[in-house]
């Protein structure tokens, strides 16, 4: 039995694994990080466009502060996000851009005087100013007030990553490659770390750890066309849900991106839209203007992929062999602005579709993109079912993204959790001796190795990859952009039927050692339950909000849907989750729902929203002459920890 | 988009498990039906699902982000996933695993240890003693916008090892630091935020194991696919060690 002991192990070396391992590892704690491959080569590393933080420095950033990113980001939730959290995340986003920048992040800077940018398919003019000269740039992304999107070139996502492991590397914390978390060990109710599988050798081992996070990213590929990254198959998130006692949180929160080339799905930055990209239909027509007249092609992501599809439904859809499409145009933005600053648009273009996007348009489809869902945390980022377990980054449901998240909100929030959540990992480092009957270790160990040698003993049955593709297709065709009880109630169904097969795997290729159709046999199973929390509380969230779009339930309904779904696996033999509800209170909140500004407002409102609107109108009065930070820290007081507190500085404003 | 249908593409890959006794290399052939836009990813896994799920591969983004899937395609080293089937006419098409890499199994190589072992070696991170201090909630420091951009250029590297392969140098001397590990040292060399002297950066590369090891024969800036200005910056880097000592 091969058993390594530690502080803190972090499953997932991607740029919020990195950031909570760093933390835990300055406070002086042991900590490995676990990878399925090398930490530099996570999904993180392909987030083009840019991370969110309200510097304010370029011109079209000027006014930016906490509050416009906060409601910015709790309207894109659509009122679905935890507030606390979302302001914990905004107030700290600043610092944790300006500490990558001194970790070595080489972010694109503000030069002085004039430039040429395209706004609403016109070239204009603007003057960035002396004094932001050298700080760092911003650029206009979906669903944000000011141009509020912090980027390198179009490699924001690579340059962080590369700081982070770079940083990693020279704190000395190793990263154990090529090693799958299959399990969680629990005892008595707290995780005490995980079983692990040696992807080489075979060879199964404990890691046990005081605490134990989970960053293991998106689930992107529980759908057949996604922009995800191959891993990103939700396995971290998983195991979670396997112990019976953590919850998943708002699983059916999946978000769909506008601009994925077609057919492979590889993404094509916002920042393409963001920099002045129009999407254009068969007949060459810019129709985002006609359904959203204010913002266009930058309304929030799961509005403009709605009007994609409602567009393409209209028959303005561009014919092709894989369906329909419609264009991404960019070549208004001229030769020079693409090869630099849309560098990997570029090669993407080139090398994937054979087409040059200076002169050509792009063929793009809305396209499963991100997962608002995951293991349910509390703003400590720690599991509420399960103690000692955490999670950060995609993996988690932290909650400051509700039923949409914003472009550049999820990098930003990886470094962010990673840096408030690391501390709270610290902590319980500190407070929690490592203890645990070895009994436990060996029956976890045990348990995995039984189901392996089933898998590898069983002589006929289900074939991994056709389950794996089903489960996809099903996903896809029924549980998609847009939703309604037939489909959903047929994917709930298909998906039992599912889950039934996986029990039944067999393969062709019998070593325990090195075996990628193995790989699969394990990961299936527990892709195909996944995919039913989606599936099941999608059928069950009888509303719309946010990318969860219920064609038969239109509208958002804040009277009875105000909450956030809670998935649970309590028993192995069931083929459904359980699934619970947990009330958001309005009555806490710095922002009492209202209309998103997109279309016609719907909305059924909850009888506390009125109560809470006068209740922060009478505090307002009761307070006269106070500023915005103490205003917000009356209406809305938020616990960071000590060390990232404080106000942040902006240029021409100071720290007010 | 390529229009040639069903063709019908023949694929000879090495095949071989260290970890299976008595396995030896060998070459073995595949018959895949070609689609249009096919990369050799889509065709791997297709080999993968319906021919023979022992084969092994790495892909991680699929999308020429990553730098997982290099391999020896034809002869020449390259990205798998953002290789099409397409251009190759002849339609037959030889997959090797990258030369100078542990191999794990067919065409899965170890190229994290390498990339790490190269970043542990030339210190691949900011030396400045201060940058831990820096008070997060004032304004960053300053950076002149055409140095962030320099930057980023060298930063663009994707520790493919596609140059490591392509290396006539590194296949004779094992400790040659390569291109990578030159182009890393080239990024802090420019990165004013890195406090090395030119005397520490010597250390590390100033000898033959470093940059005058480099024979210049450049295999490594014909397969760079970020295209990484090798030359360049390896005649900088010499200069600046001329200097520096
Ligand atoms: C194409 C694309 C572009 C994007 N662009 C942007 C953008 O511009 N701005 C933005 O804010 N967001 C963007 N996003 C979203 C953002 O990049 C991701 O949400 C974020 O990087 C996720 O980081 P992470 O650390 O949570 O996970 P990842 O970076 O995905 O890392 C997951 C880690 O977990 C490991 N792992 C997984 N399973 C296991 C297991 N079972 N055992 C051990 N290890 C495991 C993996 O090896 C990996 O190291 C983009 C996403 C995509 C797909
Ligand atoms: S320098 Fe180029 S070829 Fe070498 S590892 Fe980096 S990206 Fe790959
Ligand atoms: S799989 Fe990422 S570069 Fe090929």
């Amino acid at each position: 039995m091969k058993v390594i002991y530690t502080d803190s192990l972090v499953i997932g070396g991607g740029l919020a694994g990195l950031r909570v391992a760093i933390a835990a590892k300055q406070r002086g704690y042991d900590t490995i990080v676990l990878s399925l491959i090398p930490a530099k080569r996570s999904h993180s590393a392909a987030a083009q466009g840019g991370m969110q933080a309200s510097l304010g420095a370029s011109v079209k950033g000027v006014g930016d502060d906490e509050d416009v990113h906060f409601g910015d980001t709790v309207r894109g939730s659509d009122w679905g996000c935890d507030q606390d959290v979302a302001r914990a995340f905004v107030n700290t986003a600043p610092k944790a851009i300006r500490q990558l920048a001194a970790w070595g992040v080489p972010w694109s800077r503000v030069q002085r005087g004039d430039r040429q940018v395209v706004i609403n398919g016109e070239k204009v003019t603007i003057t960035e100013s002396d004094e932001a000269h050298g700080l760092i740039n911003s650029r206009d992304f979906g669903g944000t007030k000011k141009w509020r999107t912090c980027y390198t070139s179009d490699g924001t996502g690579h340059t962080m990553l590369y700081a982070m492991d770079n940083k990693a590397i020279k704190l000395k914390i190793p990263v154990h490659e090529r090693k799958e978390a299959v399990a969680l060990i629990h005892e008595d109710g707290v995780c005490k770390g995980a079983i692990v599988r040696e992807l080489i050798t075979g060879q199964l081992i404990a890691y046990v750890a005081k605490a134990t996070t989970i960053a293991t990213g998106g689930y992107g590929r529980l759908y057949s066309v996604t922009t995800n990254a191959v891993i990103s198959e939700g396995i971290g998130t998983a195991i979670a849900l396997e112990t019976g006692l953590a919850p998943l949180g708002n699983m059916e929160a999946v978000q769909f991106h506008p601009t994925a080339i077609v057919p492979v799905g590889i993404l094509t930055t916002e920042g393409c839209r963001g920099d002045g990209g129009l999407l254009l239909d068969k007949d060459g027509y810019r129709f985002m203007p006609d359904y959203e007249p204010d913002k266009k092609e930058l309304a929030s992501r799961d509005v403009v992929s709605r009007r994609m599809i409602e567009h393409m439904r209209k028959g303005k859809g561009v014919p092709s062999r894989y369906g329909d499409h419609l264009w991404l145009d960019i070549t208004l933005l001229g030769e020079k602005h693409i090869r630099k600053n849309l560098r990997e648009v570029d090669e993407i273009c080139q090398y994937f579709l054979g087409i040059d996007p200076v002169k050509e348009y792009i063929p793009v489809r809305p396209t499963q993109h991100y997962s608002m869902g995951g293991v349910k945390t509390n703003f400590k980022g720690e599991s509420i079912g399960l103690k000692g377990l955490f999670s950060v980054g995609e993996a988690a449901c932290w909650d400051m993204h509700g039923f949409n998240r914003l472009g550049g909100n999820s990098v930003a929030e990886t470094v962010v959790a990673g840096m408030l959540v690391g501390e709270y990992v610290a902590d319980y480092c500190a407070d929690t001796p490592l203890k645990i009957d070895t009994k436990t270790i060996d029956s976890f160990l045990e348990q995995e190795r039984v189901k392996i040698s089933d898998l590898l003993n069983r002589e006929r049955g289900e074939n991994p990859f056709k389950l794996k593709k089903e489960m996809q297709k099903i996903m896809m065709d029924k549980v998609g952009i847009f939703r309604n009880h037939d489909d959903l109630t047929k994917a709930v169904e298909e998906l039992k039927v599912l889950n039934k097969k996986a029990k039944n795997i067999a393969l062709r290729n019998r070593i325990s050692s090195s075996n990628p159709e193995l790989v699969e046999a394990i990961r299936v199973p527990k892709m195909i339950k996944l995919a039913q929390c989606v599936a099941y509380g999608a059928l069950l969230r009888k509303e719309s909000r946010g990318a969860h779009s219920r064609e038969d339930f239109p509208q958002r309904d804040d009277k009875n849907w105000l909450k956030r779904t809670l998935a649970y696996w309590k028993d192995e033999n069931t083929d459904l989750p359980e699934i619970e509800y947990e009330p958001l209170d309005i009555m806490k909140m710095e922002m009492p729902p209202a209309s998103r500004g997109y279309g016609d407002d719907q909305t059924i409102a909850h009888p506390d929203t009125e109560k809470r609107e006068k209740e922060i109108e009478q505090i307002l009065k009761d307070n006269p002459g106070i500023d915005r930070i103490q205003t917000q820290e009356l209406i809305n007081p938020v616990e960071v920890p000590e060390r990232y507190q404080g106000k942040n500085e902006r240029v021409g404003r100071g720290f007010k | 988009m390529n229009n040639e249908q069903n063709r019908t593409l023949i694929f000879e890959i090495l095949r071989y498990n260290p970890l299976i006794k008595g396995d030896t290399p060998k070459m073995e052939k595949y018959q895949v039906t070609e689609a249009p836009g096919m990369t050799i990813f889509i065709a791997l896994n297709e080999i993968r699902e319906e021919q023979d799920p022992s084969i092994q591969f790495d892909f991680v983004c699929r999308a020429g982000i990553c730098g997982s899937c290099g391999m020896i395609i034809n002869g020449e080293p390259k990205l798998a996933c953002r290789t099409l089937t397409a251009n190759y006419p002849k339609g037959v098409i030889t997959l090797l695993p990258l030369p100078g890499f542990e191999l794990i199994g067919d065409l899965s190589v170890d190229t994290g240890k390498v990339m790490r072992q190269m970043s542990e070696r030339v210190e691949s991170w900011i030396h400045d003693q201060e940058a831990e201090d820096v008070d997060l909630t004032r304004l960053e420091e300053r950076m002149e916008p055409e140095i962030a951009d320099e930057i980023y250029e060298l930063e663009r590297c994707v520790e493919c090892g596609l140059c490591l392969s392509a290396c006539a140098t590194k296949r004779m001397r094992d400790d040659f630091l390569g291109a990578v590990g030159f182009m890393r040292l080239a990024r802090y060399a420019v990165d004013p935020r890195d406090k090395r002297t030119g005397e520490e950066f010597y250390e590390i590369i100033g000898d033959d194991d470093g940059v005058f090891g480099c024979m210049t024969l450049l295999g490594c800036e014909d397969y760079c696919p970020k295209d990484l200005p090798h030359q360049t910056q390896i005649a900088y880097l010499r200069r600046k060690m001329a200097l520096g000592k």
